[in-house]
Protein backbone atom coordinates (compact mmCIF):
# COMPACT_ATOMS: atom_id res chain seq x y z
CA UNK A 1 0.00 0.00 0.00
CA UNK A 2 0.89 3.80 -0.74
CA UNK A 3 1.26 5.47 2.41
CA UNK A 4 0.31 9.20 2.51
CA UNK A 5 3.33 11.40 3.23
CA UNK A 6 3.62 14.90 2.32
CA UNK A 7 5.50 15.43 -0.95
CA UNK A 8 9.13 16.73 -1.03
CA UNK A 9 9.10 20.89 -0.96
CA UNK A 10 10.97 20.42 -4.47
CA UNK A 11 7.65 18.55 -6.26
CA UNK A 12 5.35 21.21 -4.07
CA UNK A 13 7.26 24.32 -6.00
CA UNK A 14 7.09 22.80 -9.26
CA UNK A 15 3.15 23.09 -9.49
CA UNK A 16 3.65 26.76 -9.11
CA UNK A 17 5.73 26.89 -12.04
CA UNK A 18 2.99 27.06 -14.78
CA UNK A 19 1.10 29.74 -12.38
CA UNK A 20 4.46 31.66 -12.51
CA UNK A 21 4.89 31.16 -16.06
CA UNK A 22 1.33 32.87 -16.77
CA UNK A 23 1.75 35.51 -14.48
CA UNK A 24 5.04 36.82 -16.14
CA UNK A 25 3.65 35.96 -19.68
CA UNK A 26 0.03 38.03 -18.90
CA UNK A 27 2.54 41.03 -16.93
CA UNK A 28 4.45 41.46 -20.46
CA UNK A 29 1.07 41.37 -22.62
CA UNK A 30 -0.56 43.82 -20.55
CA UNK A 31 2.73 46.23 -20.65
CA UNK A 32 2.35 45.24 -24.33
CA UNK A 33 -1.21 46.94 -24.61
CA UNK A 34 0.12 50.45 -23.54
CA UNK A 35 3.07 50.42 -26.01
CA UNK A 36 2.58 51.67 -28.92
CA UNK A 37 4.55 49.90 -31.99
CA UNK A 38 4.14 52.60 -34.38
CA UNK A 39 6.34 54.99 -32.35
CA UNK A 40 9.80 55.25 -33.45
CA UNK A 41 12.29 56.07 -30.77
CA UNK A 42 14.12 59.09 -32.42
CA UNK A 43 17.96 58.09 -33.26
CA UNK A 44 18.60 61.72 -33.26
CA UNK A 45 18.19 62.49 -29.71
CA UNK A 46 21.08 64.26 -27.83
CA UNK A 47 22.33 65.62 -31.07
CA UNK A 48 22.18 69.15 -32.87
CA UNK A 49 19.40 69.97 -35.23
CA UNK A 50 21.52 68.44 -38.67
CA UNK A 51 22.43 70.96 -41.16
CA UNK A 52 20.49 72.48 -43.98
CA UNK A 53 20.27 74.94 -45.85
CA UNK A 54 16.29 75.52 -47.87
CA UNK A 55 14.50 78.29 -48.49
CA UNK A 56 12.54 80.17 -46.13
CA UNK A 57 8.29 79.58 -46.94
CA UNK A 58 7.45 83.33 -47.10
CA UNK A 59 10.28 85.27 -47.67
CA UNK A 60 11.89 82.69 -49.93
CA UNK A 61 15.54 83.52 -49.06
CA UNK A 62 17.79 80.46 -47.91
CA UNK A 63 18.04 79.80 -43.84
CA UNK A 64 20.54 77.89 -42.52
CA UNK A 65 20.40 75.95 -38.85
CA UNK A 66 21.21 78.92 -37.67
CA UNK A 67 18.03 80.79 -38.16
CA UNK A 68 17.04 78.65 -35.16
CA UNK A 69 16.57 80.39 -31.66
CA UNK A 70 19.18 80.31 -28.98
CA UNK A 71 16.47 79.56 -26.42
CA UNK A 72 13.91 76.31 -26.06
CA UNK A 73 12.36 76.08 -28.97
CA UNK A 74 9.78 73.38 -31.08
CA UNK A 75 10.12 72.29 -34.70
CA UNK A 76 6.87 71.46 -35.85
CA UNK A 77 6.74 69.05 -39.21
CA UNK A 78 3.43 69.88 -40.87
CA UNK A 79 2.09 69.51 -44.59
CA UNK A 80 -1.11 70.38 -46.24
CA UNK A 81 -1.96 67.08 -46.85
CA UNK A 82 -2.03 66.01 -43.57
CA UNK A 83 -5.11 65.79 -41.81
CA UNK A 84 -3.63 65.33 -38.35
CA UNK A 85 -1.73 68.61 -38.81
CA UNK A 86 -5.26 70.55 -39.31
CA UNK A 87 -6.44 69.15 -35.80
CA UNK A 88 -2.93 70.27 -33.65
CA UNK A 89 -3.10 73.88 -35.66
CA UNK A 90 -5.28 75.61 -33.41
CA UNK A 91 -3.06 74.42 -30.35
CA UNK A 92 0.34 75.58 -31.97
CA UNK A 93 -1.14 79.00 -32.47
CA UNK A 94 -2.14 79.11 -28.30
CA UNK A 95 1.48 77.97 -27.49
CA UNK A 96 2.51 80.27 -30.04
CA UNK A 97 0.77 82.98 -27.80
CA UNK A 98 2.17 81.84 -24.88
CA UNK A 99 5.48 82.51 -26.43
CA UNK A 100 6.81 79.34 -27.29
CA UNK A 101 8.90 79.82 -30.55
CA UNK A 102 7.87 77.47 -32.79
CA UNK A 103 9.53 76.65 -36.14
CA UNK A 104 7.58 74.66 -39.26
CA UNK A 105 9.30 72.52 -41.11
CA UNK A 106 6.72 72.31 -44.05
CA UNK A 107 7.15 68.56 -45.17
CA UNK A 108 6.82 67.27 -48.80
CA UNK A 109 4.10 70.10 -49.35
CA UNK A 110 3.34 72.72 -52.32
CA UNK A 111 4.76 75.99 -51.02
CA UNK A 112 1.64 77.57 -52.43
CA UNK A 113 -0.94 75.66 -50.68
CA UNK A 114 1.05 76.22 -47.37
CA UNK A 115 1.36 80.03 -47.72
CA UNK A 116 -2.74 79.62 -48.08
CA UNK A 117 -3.38 77.06 -45.41
CA UNK A 118 -1.28 79.81 -43.03
CA UNK A 119 -3.36 83.11 -44.28
CA UNK A 120 -6.45 81.39 -43.76
CA UNK A 121 -5.80 78.92 -40.70
CA UNK A 122 -3.22 81.46 -39.03
CA UNK A 123 0.36 81.35 -38.69
CA UNK A 124 1.92 80.26 -35.31
CA UNK A 125 5.40 80.02 -37.03
CA UNK A 126 8.52 82.04 -36.45
CA UNK A 127 9.37 80.62 -40.02
CA UNK A 128 9.15 77.85 -41.80
CA UNK A 129 11.97 75.76 -43.76
CA UNK A 130 10.38 74.50 -47.20
CA UNK A 131 11.80 70.89 -47.44
CA UNK A 132 9.69 69.84 -50.74
CA UNK A 133 12.21 66.75 -51.09
CA UNK A 134 11.78 65.69 -47.32
CA UNK A 135 15.73 65.55 -47.07
CA UNK A 136 15.93 68.07 -43.90
CA UNK A 137 12.91 65.50 -43.10
CA UNK A 138 15.37 62.66 -43.99
CA UNK A 139 18.51 63.90 -41.61
CA UNK A 140 16.20 63.90 -38.70
CA UNK A 141 14.56 60.80 -38.85
CA UNK A 142 11.40 62.24 -39.79
CA UNK A 143 8.59 59.41 -41.08
CA UNK A 144 5.21 60.64 -41.24
CA UNK A 145 3.33 64.19 -40.13
CA UNK A 146 2.99 65.87 -37.73
CA UNK A 147 6.17 65.08 -35.67
CA UNK A 148 7.15 67.73 -33.21
CA UNK A 149 10.57 68.19 -32.33
CA UNK A 150 12.13 70.16 -28.54
CA UNK A 151 15.51 71.64 -28.85
CA UNK A 152 16.87 73.01 -26.07
CA UNK A 153 19.03 76.61 -25.82
CA UNK A 154 21.59 75.06 -27.88
CA UNK A 155 19.96 73.74 -30.71
CA UNK A 156 20.37 70.27 -29.66
CA UNK A 157 17.19 67.98 -30.03
CA UNK A 158 16.10 66.54 -26.85
CA UNK A 159 12.41 65.09 -27.13
CA UNK A 160 10.35 64.28 -30.31
CA UNK A 161 6.38 63.39 -30.55
CA UNK A 162 5.02 61.86 -33.07
CA UNK A 163 1.28 62.88 -33.76
CA UNK A 164 -1.15 65.18 -32.68
CA UNK A 165 0.39 67.85 -29.80
CA UNK A 166 -1.99 68.83 -27.90
CA UNK A 167 -2.16 70.54 -23.84
CA UNK A 168 -2.19 66.77 -22.62
CA UNK A 169 1.28 65.57 -24.77
CA UNK A 170 2.68 69.26 -23.68
CA UNK A 171 2.15 69.04 -19.95
CA UNK A 172 3.68 64.97 -19.80
CA UNK A 173 6.37 65.20 -22.24
CA UNK A 174 7.05 69.11 -23.24
CA UNK A 175 6.74 71.05 -19.97
CA UNK A 176 10.27 70.59 -18.46
CA UNK A 177 11.56 72.68 -21.42
CA UNK A 178 8.88 75.70 -21.01
CA UNK A 179 8.31 76.04 -17.27
CA UNK A 180 6.34 79.24 -17.69
CA UNK A 181 3.98 78.14 -20.38
CA UNK A 182 3.21 74.99 -18.30
CA UNK A 183 2.60 76.80 -15.28
CA UNK A 184 0.57 79.51 -17.00
CA UNK A 185 -1.58 76.67 -18.99
CA UNK A 186 -2.30 74.84 -15.40
CA UNK A 187 -3.48 77.64 -13.88
CA UNK A 188 -5.69 78.46 -16.87
CA UNK A 189 -7.23 75.27 -16.74
CA UNK A 190 -8.05 75.86 -12.69
CA UNK A 191 -9.58 78.54 -13.75
CA UNK A 192 -11.60 76.50 -16.76
CA UNK A 193 -12.67 73.81 -13.86
CA UNK A 194 -14.41 76.29 -11.66
CA UNK B 1 -24.80 36.11 -74.54
CA UNK B 2 -23.23 37.40 -77.62
CA UNK B 3 -19.84 36.18 -78.81
CA UNK B 4 -18.64 40.21 -78.77
CA UNK B 5 -20.12 40.81 -75.34
CA UNK B 6 -17.89 38.09 -74.06
CA UNK B 7 -14.98 39.27 -75.23
CA UNK B 8 -15.88 42.73 -74.10
CA UNK B 9 -15.98 41.11 -70.53
CA UNK B 10 -13.01 38.65 -70.87
CA UNK B 11 -10.97 41.75 -71.73
CA UNK B 12 -12.58 43.99 -69.54
CA UNK B 13 -11.59 41.41 -66.97
CA UNK B 14 -7.73 41.00 -67.63
CA UNK B 15 -7.01 44.62 -67.46
CA UNK B 16 -8.28 44.61 -64.00
CA UNK B 17 -6.25 41.73 -63.54
CA UNK B 18 -3.25 43.65 -64.41
CA UNK B 19 -4.12 46.95 -63.09
CA UNK B 20 -4.84 45.17 -60.26
CA UNK B 21 -1.21 43.04 -60.04
CA UNK B 22 0.77 46.40 -61.15
CA UNK B 23 -0.36 48.16 -57.78
CA UNK B 24 1.10 45.32 -55.76
CA UNK B 25 4.27 45.33 -56.90
CA UNK B 26 6.91 48.56 -56.29
CA UNK B 27 7.65 49.36 -60.11
CA UNK B 28 10.69 51.65 -60.52
CA UNK B 29 13.20 52.27 -62.60
CA UNK B 30 16.86 52.59 -61.98
CA UNK B 31 20.07 52.36 -63.88
CA UNK B 32 22.50 51.01 -62.67
CA UNK B 33 26.47 51.64 -63.54
CA UNK B 34 26.76 47.49 -62.83
CA UNK B 35 25.30 44.11 -62.07
CA UNK B 36 27.14 43.98 -58.58
CA UNK B 37 25.30 47.39 -57.53
CA UNK B 38 22.06 46.56 -58.33
CA UNK B 39 22.51 42.81 -56.58
CA UNK B 40 23.95 44.67 -53.78
CA UNK B 41 20.57 47.37 -54.02
CA UNK B 42 18.34 44.07 -53.91
CA UNK B 43 19.84 43.01 -50.93
CA UNK B 44 19.91 46.15 -48.70
CA UNK B 45 16.04 47.26 -50.18
CA UNK B 46 15.21 43.76 -48.82
CA UNK B 47 17.25 44.07 -45.59
CA UNK B 48 15.88 47.85 -44.58
CA UNK B 49 12.72 47.90 -43.11
CA UNK B 50 10.51 50.88 -43.77
CA UNK B 51 9.83 52.81 -40.62
CA UNK B 52 6.40 53.97 -41.69
CA UNK B 53 4.85 50.44 -42.54
CA UNK B 54 6.52 48.56 -40.43
CA UNK B 55 6.25 44.64 -41.01
CA UNK B 56 7.50 45.48 -44.77
CA UNK B 57 10.97 46.07 -45.98
CA UNK B 58 11.53 49.35 -48.10
CA UNK B 59 11.50 46.75 -51.19
CA UNK B 60 7.92 46.19 -50.89
CA UNK B 61 6.25 49.04 -49.46
CA UNK B 62 4.83 51.93 -51.43
CA UNK B 63 4.95 54.34 -48.46
CA UNK B 64 6.29 57.59 -49.40
CA UNK B 65 9.41 57.57 -46.96
CA UNK B 66 10.00 53.58 -48.36
CA UNK B 67 10.50 55.39 -51.72
CA UNK B 68 13.00 58.26 -50.18
CA UNK B 69 14.76 55.89 -48.73
CA UNK B 70 15.32 53.95 -51.86
CA UNK B 71 16.38 57.01 -53.47
CA UNK B 72 18.84 57.44 -51.32
CA UNK B 73 19.83 53.95 -51.15
CA UNK B 74 20.55 54.40 -54.82
CA UNK B 75 22.21 57.15 -54.76
CA UNK B 76 24.38 56.20 -52.16
CA UNK B 77 25.18 52.99 -53.97
CA UNK B 78 25.92 54.76 -57.55
CA UNK B 79 28.37 57.32 -55.51
CA UNK B 80 30.34 54.57 -54.40
CA UNK B 81 29.19 53.85 -50.13
CA UNK B 82 30.00 50.45 -49.06
CA UNK B 83 27.30 48.47 -47.34
CA UNK B 84 28.19 49.53 -44.08
CA UNK B 85 28.38 53.11 -44.36
CA UNK B 86 24.83 52.93 -46.25
CA UNK B 87 23.47 51.15 -42.80
CA UNK B 88 24.92 53.77 -40.75
CA UNK B 89 23.56 56.40 -42.88
CA UNK B 90 20.05 54.71 -42.33
CA UNK B 91 20.95 53.81 -38.40
CA UNK B 92 21.87 57.21 -37.78
CA UNK B 93 18.42 58.55 -39.07
CA UNK B 94 16.01 55.58 -38.34
CA UNK B 95 17.46 53.90 -35.05
CA UNK B 96 18.65 50.01 -35.39
CA UNK B 97 15.06 49.77 -35.99
CA UNK B 98 15.30 50.25 -39.97
CA UNK B 99 17.73 47.09 -40.47
CA UNK B 100 15.94 43.89 -39.93
CA UNK B 101 19.31 42.33 -39.12
CA UNK B 102 20.02 45.17 -36.05
CA UNK B 103 23.54 45.63 -34.22
CA UNK B 104 23.83 43.67 -30.93
CA UNK B 105 22.98 46.59 -28.15
CA UNK B 106 21.19 47.03 -24.74
CA UNK B 107 17.54 47.09 -26.67
CA UNK B 108 18.43 44.07 -28.61
CA UNK B 109 20.46 41.69 -26.96
CA UNK B 110 17.26 39.81 -25.68
CA UNK B 111 16.41 39.64 -29.61
CA UNK B 112 19.63 37.96 -30.19
CA UNK B 113 20.18 35.55 -27.78
CA UNK B 114 16.43 34.55 -26.32
CA UNK B 115 16.65 31.75 -29.75
CA UNK B 116 19.55 30.19 -28.31
CA UNK B 117 18.45 30.53 -24.23
CA UNK B 118 15.08 29.23 -25.36
CA UNK B 119 17.15 25.87 -26.99
CA UNK B 120 19.74 25.42 -23.80
CA UNK B 121 16.32 25.76 -21.38
CA UNK B 122 14.12 23.32 -23.88
CA UNK B 123 17.02 20.96 -24.31
CA UNK B 124 18.29 21.05 -20.21
CA UNK B 125 14.20 20.58 -19.40
CA UNK B 126 13.97 17.57 -21.97
CA UNK B 127 17.08 15.85 -20.12
CA UNK B 128 15.55 16.14 -17.13
CA UNK B 129 12.94 14.85 -17.58
CA UNK B 130 14.49 11.84 -19.61
CA UNK B 131 16.68 11.08 -16.88
CA UNK B 132 14.35 10.85 -14.39
CA UNK B 133 12.16 8.74 -16.17
CA UNK B 134 15.17 5.89 -16.92
CA UNK B 135 15.83 6.64 -12.59
CA UNK B 136 12.85 5.53 -11.43
CA UNK B 137 12.42 2.54 -14.01
CA UNK B 138 15.56 1.81 -12.99
CA UNK B 139 15.21 2.28 -9.45
CA UNK B 140 13.67 -1.13 -9.01
CA UNK B 141 11.23 -2.39 -6.04
CA UNK B 142 11.31 -1.99 -2.62
CA UNK B 143 11.51 -4.76 -0.17
CA UNK B 144 7.85 -4.51 0.78
CA UNK B 145 6.84 -4.30 -3.02
CA UNK B 146 8.80 -7.72 -3.52
CA UNK B 147 7.33 -9.56 -0.19
CA UNK B 148 3.78 -8.37 -1.49
CA UNK B 149 4.70 -9.62 -5.16
CA UNK B 150 5.11 -12.82 -3.54
CA UNK B 151 2.40 -13.16 -1.79
CA UNK B 152 -0.13 -12.07 -4.37
CA UNK B 153 1.66 -14.74 -6.59
CA UNK B 154 1.35 -17.22 -4.04
CA UNK B 155 -2.57 -16.76 -3.65
CA UNK B 156 -4.62 -19.80 -5.25
CA UNK B 157 -7.09 -17.39 -6.64
CA UNK B 158 -4.34 -15.56 -8.74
Amino acid sequence: MRRCKPEPLRLQAKKFIPLLAFVVLAGLLFRGLSIDPTELPAARLGQPFPQFSQPELSTGSDISVDALADRPALVNVWATWCYSCRVEHPYLIALAQQGVPIYGLNYKDDSVKAREWLSQLGDPYQLNIVDVEGSVGLDLGVYGAPETYVLDADGVIVHRHVGVLNEEVFQRDFSPWFPLVAAGSATKADRGIE
Amino acid sequence: MSVAKRFVIAVSLCIAVWAASNAWAVIETYEFSSPDLERRYHALSQELRCPKCQNQNIADSNAPIARDLRVVLYEQLEAGATDDEILAFMVARYGEFVRYRPGMDRNTVLLWTAPGLLLVLGAFGFLMHFRRRTSESRAGLTDNEKAEIARLLKEPGA
